[in-house]
């Protein structure tokens, strides 16, 4: 067993030997530029793109034509909800969305918002679910767009997709899902959740960073953007500038293999992720795991040690890579926005700490990393004078701090 | 965000972990900070009344590495230190010993926080001690 153990497969996955071997040739000797439609460099590279297109689109039950590449899901986000707010401007100018999406999301609907749309932050419940008949309620005849991410990169949560697609198509509102958790590691359908727009990522899945995609549905209905990036026209115009051959060719044969092994590696990252969890739930008191386990990406956990700063856990396990949703390890000094969105309180938010388990992780290394987390928050709890308390029975709810 | 040595030292080996008896009229305890934002430190004086020395300092902190570290800090200066000494640390003084890099000097302003408390009950405490015999002389 090497060390570090990397166990943070939500902020990035390792390049696949195989996509990088998929790869190589566009990187070296098949260098066109998939636009030059008059030589064989050019035509090699267009093949190859069309490739991955169909590749991408096979993992997701869309066609290949309805897959625009993009720089990675940031963009397909920005792209995906500008575009339509843009687009269907006359229509309306109401977008809902989710109090726990990813930045990309949110800090797109507060720029829309500063230009004159109405968005709407549904709340989630302690599991991290939406409300279907909140979101029912929600919908107005202004509303052009619902985003709702498929599975959070948090708590891994997945949210009722399906139904909020089919709440969706009834009401004649248009439907996008980020879903860079969930595309590669649960069986995701476009056609089946009747998702209109679906922003995805090479890098989360085991391919190259700087490459995503987002799928536009060219039927029933048929999804129009404004373009965000102009210029030569790519992409159906949707998304101009050269494409990113040797990307997407990486993310194409990234996607083939997630498809191919996802039956077993779901059930290969269950087991994984419960043996770790079981471990510290039962080795250790006053753990809680956040968000529903029902609902949940089966490579995800997410829980807090009571009593116990998440950073400072950090420390104690320093060669295992894994996040935190404590204020001191964000760049923003907040607790994690998305744990507090679950009600528990900002003391169980500076407490967590995120495992995400990848395709490279063995049962060696989550058992080692399982042993680790044991001894050191035994040790933090140690010398934590809210462990003491609450040993003594003080109810930590009653007593007056001094905030700072 | 890399540690300084000094950090790491302390929180893999934090000096003076602990709690004395609150009760103790000699004992002063502060406890500041609040679990929502994330830190709170508990820090602990032992005084001999007659000398007005520390003997003994202790401290329990819930935070980040920084945050231990401070407080482990103040604890190895606070011993055999006298209480008004004391009171002229102060947080500048931990961050350049710890070489705490700016986003962490919250921490340090914590530590010399919880020195002042620590101080603060203890003195309310000896004249409280003091006062009652009087009181009992009255009633």
């Amino acid at each position: 067993m090497k060390l570090p153990i990397y166990l943070d497969n939500h902020a990035t996955t390792p390049l696949d030997p195989r996509v990088l071997d998929a790869m190589m040739p566009y990187l070296t000797t098949k260098f066109g530029n998939a636009a030059s439609r008059n030589h064989s460099f050019g035509w090699e590279a267009e093949e190859a793109v069309e490739r991955a297109r169909k590749q991408i689109a096979d993992l997701i039950g869309a066609q290949p034509k309805e897959i625009v590449f993009t720089s990675g899901a940031t963009e397909s986000n920005n792209l995906a909800i500008k575009g339509v707010a843009e687009m269907y401007a006359e229509r309306g100018n109401h977008i809902i969305t989710v109090a726990t999406e990813h930045k990309a999301v949110l800090d797109t609907c507060k720029k829309l918002e500063k230009h004159g749309c109405q968005v709407t932050y549904l709340p989630v419940d302690q599991e991290g679910l939406i409300d279907l008949d909140r979101l029912r309620r929600a919908i107005t005849d202004k509303t052009i767009l619902i985003s709702v991410m498929y599975a959070n990169n948090e708590i891994g949560v997945i949210q009722p997709i399906a139904e909020i697609g089919k709440i969706a198509k009834e009401r004649g509102v248009l439907f996008h899902t980020d879903a860079v958790q969930a595309v590669g590691k649960i069986p995701v359908n476009v056609i089946r959740d009747n998702i209109d727009l679906m922003s995805l990522s090479g890098h989360k899945i085991y391919g190259p960073k700087g490459v995503g995609a987002l799928y536009v549905r060219r039927k029933n209905p048929r999804v129009q953007l404004t373009a965000q990036m102009d210029g030569g026209g790519h992409e159906r115009g949707m998304r101009s500038g050269t494409l990113n051959v040797p990307g997407i060719v990486g993310l194409g044969a990234a996607c083939e293999i997630c498809q191919r092994e996802m039956p077993e590696e779901m059930v290969r990252l269950a087991r994984l992720r419960d043996r770790l969890k079981d471990k510290l739930l039962n080795e250790l008191p006053e753990v809680y795991v956040n968000g529903s386990l029902k609902h949940r990406l089966p490579n995800n956990l997410n829980v807090s040690f009571a009593y116990v700063e998440g950073e400072s856990l950090l420390m104690g396990i320093n060669d295992v890579a894994v996040s935190s949703g404590s204020a001191c390890t964000s760049a923003t000094l907040e607790p994690s926005y998305v744990l507090k969105a679950l009600g528990a309180g900002d003391e169980l938010a500076h407490s967590s700490i995120r495992f995400g388990i990848g395709r490279f992780n063995t049962e060696e290394e989550i058992d080692y990393v399982g042993e680790k987390v044991v001894s050191v928050v035994n040790k933090l709890r140690e010398l934590s004078p809210l462990w003491e308390m609450h040993r003594e029975g003080v109810d930590l709810s009653k007593v007056e701090w001094t905030a700072h | 965000m890399a540690y300084s040595n000094k950090v790491l030292d302390h929180y893999n080996n934090p000096r003076n972990v602990g709690s004395l008896d609150k009760t103790d009229p000699n004992v002063g305890t502060g406890m500041v900070g609040a679990p929502e934002c994330g830190d709170v430190m508990k820090l602990q004086v032992k005084v001999n009344p007659e000398t007005g020395i520390i003997e003994d300092a202790r401290f329990k902190t819930f935070g980040c590495g920084s945050a231990i570290a401070s407080s482990s800090l103040a604890t190895e200066w606070l011993k055999g230190k006298t209480v008004d000494e004391a009171l002229t640390i102060k947080n500048t003084d931990i961050v350049n010993e710890l070489s705490l890099p700016p986003v962490k000097i919250h921490c340090s302003v914590l530590a010399e926080d919880a020195i002042k408390a620590a101080i603060e009950d203890y003195k309310k405490k000896q004249a409280n001690g003091a006062a009652r015999p009087v009181a009992q002389a009255l009633s």
